[in-house]
């Protein structure tokens, strides 16, 4: 065990895919899921004599989520050649940006353990995005260049990160940023949010940062913190066993839980970045600025401020809810429905994203509305079902996207407070019954729990369990 | 004699009397490339098929009395830097030996609706990069004045089809003079316009910020109409000038009175054979004697322009020449052994030496830790020579001085020396990096070779650059001299 | 500046070309004469001298975004040196 206490310093590279119609330099799909090379052009493909030309809305997407990510915005921004060889990059080099990027200084907020957090965002610039390899064992790789030339951001934080905890709340926290300016999906597993990791750790107090590791091929958002803990337990150990950790990037392999070397993989890499001659500036004036930065909707920290001062939700709620805005829309959408913002807020913590995690689907892929968990949680408020038929019928939401009060009706479930029919179920479970009623009346207070199991069995569950209980009480008391 | 001699006018009064049909005009053109080429060696692809099809299709147009483009029959050669879909374009390289275009150029394209015909593809330096056709990796282009020496280059092959009279006009393409000198040694007009003023998209990348395209021709006038054919705005190009294309040809009126001529001394110095400066100083009084004023003048910076441009252009050449990598088209490299050897074999296989070296030296320039020292560099000295082209266009209309050293050198004279060869461009350069338009023009002989006259004029100010050297052509007989084949 | 072998293998390999042993020599010293050629621009003093990437005074050239057809597949492998499956084969990336 380490005598020594590190501190761990990282940085991410987060690349965001921009959901343009177009590519960046050409009029070809970015659609994702297309038959391989069925989405290219002689642009895209490299050919001799193409020219890129800029899509406009892939600047404006950069801009804006610069703006969310409260970057600087600079007035005259240019594309620079980024030179290397590689089979995805058709043109042996990348359009991408390095003396003039699209923002920089920018900062965001993150929440870990009931703190804020600010994290430095060195730097958003834009560039067009890869091909995709597909290793086919010892004998090649397939080429695929569909997503060549689709707009990525390419943002780079300050090394200001200091647990695996706080990188994964910053990439999710990216993520709603993103989702929310709707300049991007944002799909990990699509591969439309991409992270890469520089990490190194130091003996706390020490000024210098240690040696850096660059991590590659985190896949989830879960990837990242298990990969970034992998790496920060193997420095540990070296420093402690007296070694030196070695520059280099490694691969984080998820089924395996570890990171390997790709030494050897790679050169030392001088990517001779240099103006392309192909494009001209871009500049970016006041009055563009002005219109992008009015186009930015409420961010999630603008949010989660609200739901905590307007309908008093917790902050963990209000944070759950509004790390994705699906989630948020939907709870907003639920009180044009229902009053009751705590119950919404428990419904979607508790029985939709149960569905979710355990269903591995995303909100858009169930048929819950706003307006039909707003009408559910209604429902509920008025005693029309008990909150356990309400999960029921949630169910059958989940299942058939039926209004709750249709699916109610449909089946009969509407909860029983009807004092004389209630009534007469317990004097029927109360008569056959008797041991637990002895029970009950010698002192074992617990044996009301079977006793309104019973009456709730016989109703199927409808009856009103407050009034159960307060009939079953007076009953046996009487 | 051939049926181009009539020029363009007479062509077209002539089909339009129907005296003459397209096909009998591609077919003599095509019986010229026959005849000539075996010594000329201009041509890497000749596409019989292709202009008898098209020209049966304007002989149906002509038959129908249908709207008839501005180059309508003309027999035209096509440098093979720029793509044609479904015909052969290798940039005289091994590497794109067997490359099928998918697409076809915008100037292509313009041609098309201007109803020329496509005779073939024109052969030049590999990947435009040389002034002699030596460095064509298929054979050398041979000079129609004399099969010793050299065409000129890069747009050797352009040059040299119009001079021998194998079809009526050509294009070429322009990066440090590959149009103007070519010109200047086969006695042809090559105009190089405004950097933007023709669209790039489907010339082949050489360096991309000095590339240009242009019609290389017989006469001013020709040259004037197939400007008007392919300038204007592409919006496939973003460095394409939004600009309104003026008319080139009414443009001609031969009046000069008044013209205010600036001579640099810096191009006529001891570097400049003296026939050639001879030949220059004839013309230039030929343009006084029509009216004409000319001072002398400086442009200070000429003697650092031959080192920007290599660095600037080598510089861009080692990217956009990097997309040859054997794995979207060109030659493959047989069983490599890894992707590494892939990469290193397909392209030392598929470029020649002057390709290679210029490679290793923008890779060179560019790389960490030299960047400033040259690529930016380079870049600021092409503000100052800018800036010297911009303060004499204050006073001045037109520059007028010779477009190359000397008249055409022979094959093989200057192969070892990388050096010596590129000094043939000293005076074509410098024009190239200020981006103004500049014409060649024959304006006499020396030793039985053609000279060049260069005349350089403001930024999109084709016009007076044609008018100046339509009257100096009209007022003399230099253009009328043809090579005996 | 006078360019060594290693160094010409150095840009070799960056630029993906095999020079041959008895090629080095030869493109060492040509690429020695042209960078002498090109100390001459250090007489000028370029401190206050903006670079000039083009020379037309043109800005924020942009298209819309509207898709454009693609080409069909097999124009897109019409040159393909090898093909497999619609994709572009290469060798093994990973070894």
């Amino acid at each position: 065990m380490s005598t020594v206490q590190y501190e761990t310093v990282i940085g991410l590279e987060v690349h965001v895919e921009l959901h343009t119609k177009s590519k960046i330099f050409c009029g070809c799909s970015t659609e994702f899921g297309a038959p391989p090379n069925t989405h290219t052009c002689p642009v895209c493909l490299g050919h001799p004599g193409v020219l890129p030309v800029l899509n406009r809305q892939a600047v404006e997407y950069a801009i804006k989520a610069a703006m969310a990510l409260n970057c600087q915005i600079a007035d005259i921004s240019h594309f620079d050649r980024k030179n290397y060889f590689y089979p995805d990059s058709p043109k042996a080099y990348q359009i991408s940006q390095a003396a003039r990027p699209i923002g920089e200084h920018g900062w965001i907020d993150i929440e870990v353990g009931g703190k804020t957090k600010r994290i430095g965002i060195t730097r958003l610039h834009l560039e067009e995005d890869a091909g995709k390899l597909t290793h086919t064992g010892a004998f090649g790789s397939l080429v695929d260049f569909n997503r060549v030339g689709t707009p990525l951001v390419e943002i780079v934080s300050e090394p200001e990160i200091s647990s695996p905890e706080e990188a994964r709340a910053y990439l999710e926290k990216m993520r709603a940023i993103m989702q929310y300016c709707e300049v991007s999906d944002v799909k990990m597993e699509e591969g439309s949010l991409r992270c890469d990791a520089n990490i190194s750790i130091r003996p706390q107090g020490q000024k210098e940062f240690g040696i850096r590791a660059e991590l590659k091929n985190m896949n989830s958002f879960r990837g990242v913190q298990r990969g970034l803990e992998y790496e920060e337990i193997r420095q540990a150990e070296i420093l402690d066993e007296g070694g030196v950790v070695v520059q280099e990037t490694r691969r984080w392999d998820e089924a395996k839980g570890q990171t390997f070397s790709m030494r050897g993989k790679e050169e030392a890499h001088d990517y001779r970045y240099f103006p392309d001659p192909d494009l001209v500036s871009v500049e970016i004036g006041a009055d563009w600025k002005e219109r992008i930065r009015a186009s930015i909707p409420e961010l999630p920290d603008a949010r989660r401020a609200r739901y905590s001062a307007d309908y008093g939700l917790p902050a963990y709620d209000a944070q759950v809810i509004t790390s994705s805005k699906p989630l948020a829309d939907l709870f907003e959408e639920s009180l044009k429905h229902t009053d009751d913002a705590k119950s919404v807020s428990n419904w979607i913590m508790g029985e939709l994203l149960g569905h979710l995690n355990t269903s591995g689907l995303e909100l858009g892929a169930v048929p819950i509305t706003g307006q039909s968990l707003g009408e559910l949680v209604g429902l509920i408020g008025k005693g029309t079902v008990s909150s356990k038929i309400a999960k029921t019928v949630f169910k059958e939401m989940l299942q058939s996207g039926k209004r709750p009060q249709q699916i109610v009706e449909e089946q009969g479930l509407v909860q029983i407070s009807d004092e004389g029919a209630i009534k007469a179920i317990v004097t029927e479970v109360v008569a056959a019954n008797p041991q637990s009623v002895e029970d009950y009346r010698a002192g074992k207070d617990k044996a009301i729990g079977f006793l309104v199991g019973q009456v709730m069995k016989q109703s199927k569950g409808k009856a009103n369990p407050g009034l159960v209980n307060k009939l079953l009480t007076e009953l046996l008391k009487g | 004699m051939t049926l181009f001699d009539l020029g363009l006018r007479e062509i077209h009064n002539r089909l339009h009397a129907g005296e003459l049909s397209v096909t009998e005009l591609v077919k003599d053109s095509l019986q010229k490339v026959g005849e000539r080429d075996e010594k000329v060696k201009a041509f890497l692809t000749v596409d019989e098929e292709g202009a008898l099809a098209s020209a049966a299709k304007l002989d149906e147009k002509l038959a129908a009395g249908e709207e008839r483009g501005l180059l309508f029959g003309l027999p035209a050669g096509i440098k093979d830097n720029i793509v044609t879909e479904g015909l052969r374009t290798t940039c005289a390289s091994q590497f794109l030996r067997n490359f099928d275009p998918v697409y076809d150029a915008t100037v292509v394209k313009k041609l098309r609706a201007a109803d020329s015909v496509t005779i073939g593809k024109l052969n030049m330096d590999e990947f435009a990069m040389g002034g002699s056709n030596e460095n064509s990796s298929f054979y050398p282009v041979r000079n129609p004045w004399n099969p010793d020496r050299v065409p000129g280059g890069s747009s050797g092959g352009s040059a040299a089809a119009v001079a021998a009279g194998e079809v009526y006009f050509t294009l070429g393409s322009d990066t440090g003079g590959s149009i103007r000198q070519p010109a200047s040694y086969c006695g042809v007009v090559g105009l190089k316009p405004t950097y933007g003023l023709v669209s790039r998209f489907g010339l082949v990348a050489f360096a991309s910020s000095l590339d240009q395209i242009g019609p290389v021709t017989r006469t001013v006038e020709d040259s004037a109409y197939v400007l008007q054919a392919i300038a204007g705005h592409d919006d496939r190009d973003s460095t394409s000038a939004n600009v309104d294309v003026p008319d080139y040809v009414s443009a001609l009126t031969g009046d000069i009175k008044g013209l205010r001529i600036a001579v640099p001394k810096e191009y006529m110095g001891e570097g400049v054979d003296p026939q050639v400066k001879e030949s220059v100083m004839a013309a230039i009084r030929q343009l006084e004697s029509l009216g004409a004023t000319w001072e002398e003048v400086s442009l200070p910076h000429t003697e650092y322009a031959l080192a920007a441009y290599y660095l600037l252009s080598s510089s861009e050449a080692s990217s956009n020449l990097a997309r040859f990598d054997g794995v979207r088209y060109g030659v493959r490299a047989d069983n490599p052994d890894n992707l590494l050897d892939l990469y290193l074999k397909s392209r030392s296989e598929g470029f020649g030496d002057e390709v290679k070296r210029r490679i290793m030296l923008g890779t060179y320039a560019l790389s960490s830790g030299y960047y400033d020292a040259y690529y930016l560099k380079a870049q600021k000295v092409r503000t100052l020579i800018k800036q010297d082209f911009d303060r004499v266009f204050e006073k001045f209309d037109v520059i007028v001085g010779p477009t190359a050293p000397t008249t055409a050198f022979a094959i093989g004279s200057q192969t070892d020396d990388p050096l010596t060869m590129y000094l043939n461009d000293i005076l074509t350069i410098p024009v190239s990096l200020a981006g103004v338009p500049a014409i060649s023009i024959p304006c006499g002989f020396a030793d039985d070779m053609p000279v060049g006259l260069q005349i350089i004029g403001k930024p999109f100010d084709e016009q007076t650059v044609l008018r100046v050297s339509h009257a100096f052509e009209q007022s003399t007989d230099h253009h009328k001299r043809r090579p005996q084949i | 500046m006078k360019i060594t072998v290693e160094q010409v293998e150095h840009v070799a390999k960056l630029a993906r070309l095999n020079v041959q042993d008895d090629e080095k020599e030869m493109f060492a010293e040509q690429l020695s004469a042209i960078l002498q050629y090109a100390e001459k621009l250090n007489e000028l003093d370029t401190d206050n001298v903006e670079p000039t990437t083009h020379v037309l005074p043109l800005h924020s050239v942009m298209r819309e975004d509207n898709v454009r057809e693609s080409l069909p597949i097999e124009r897109v492998l019409q040159n393909a040196p090898e093909d497999e499956d619609g994709q572009f084969r290469v060798p093994a990336v990973l070894e």
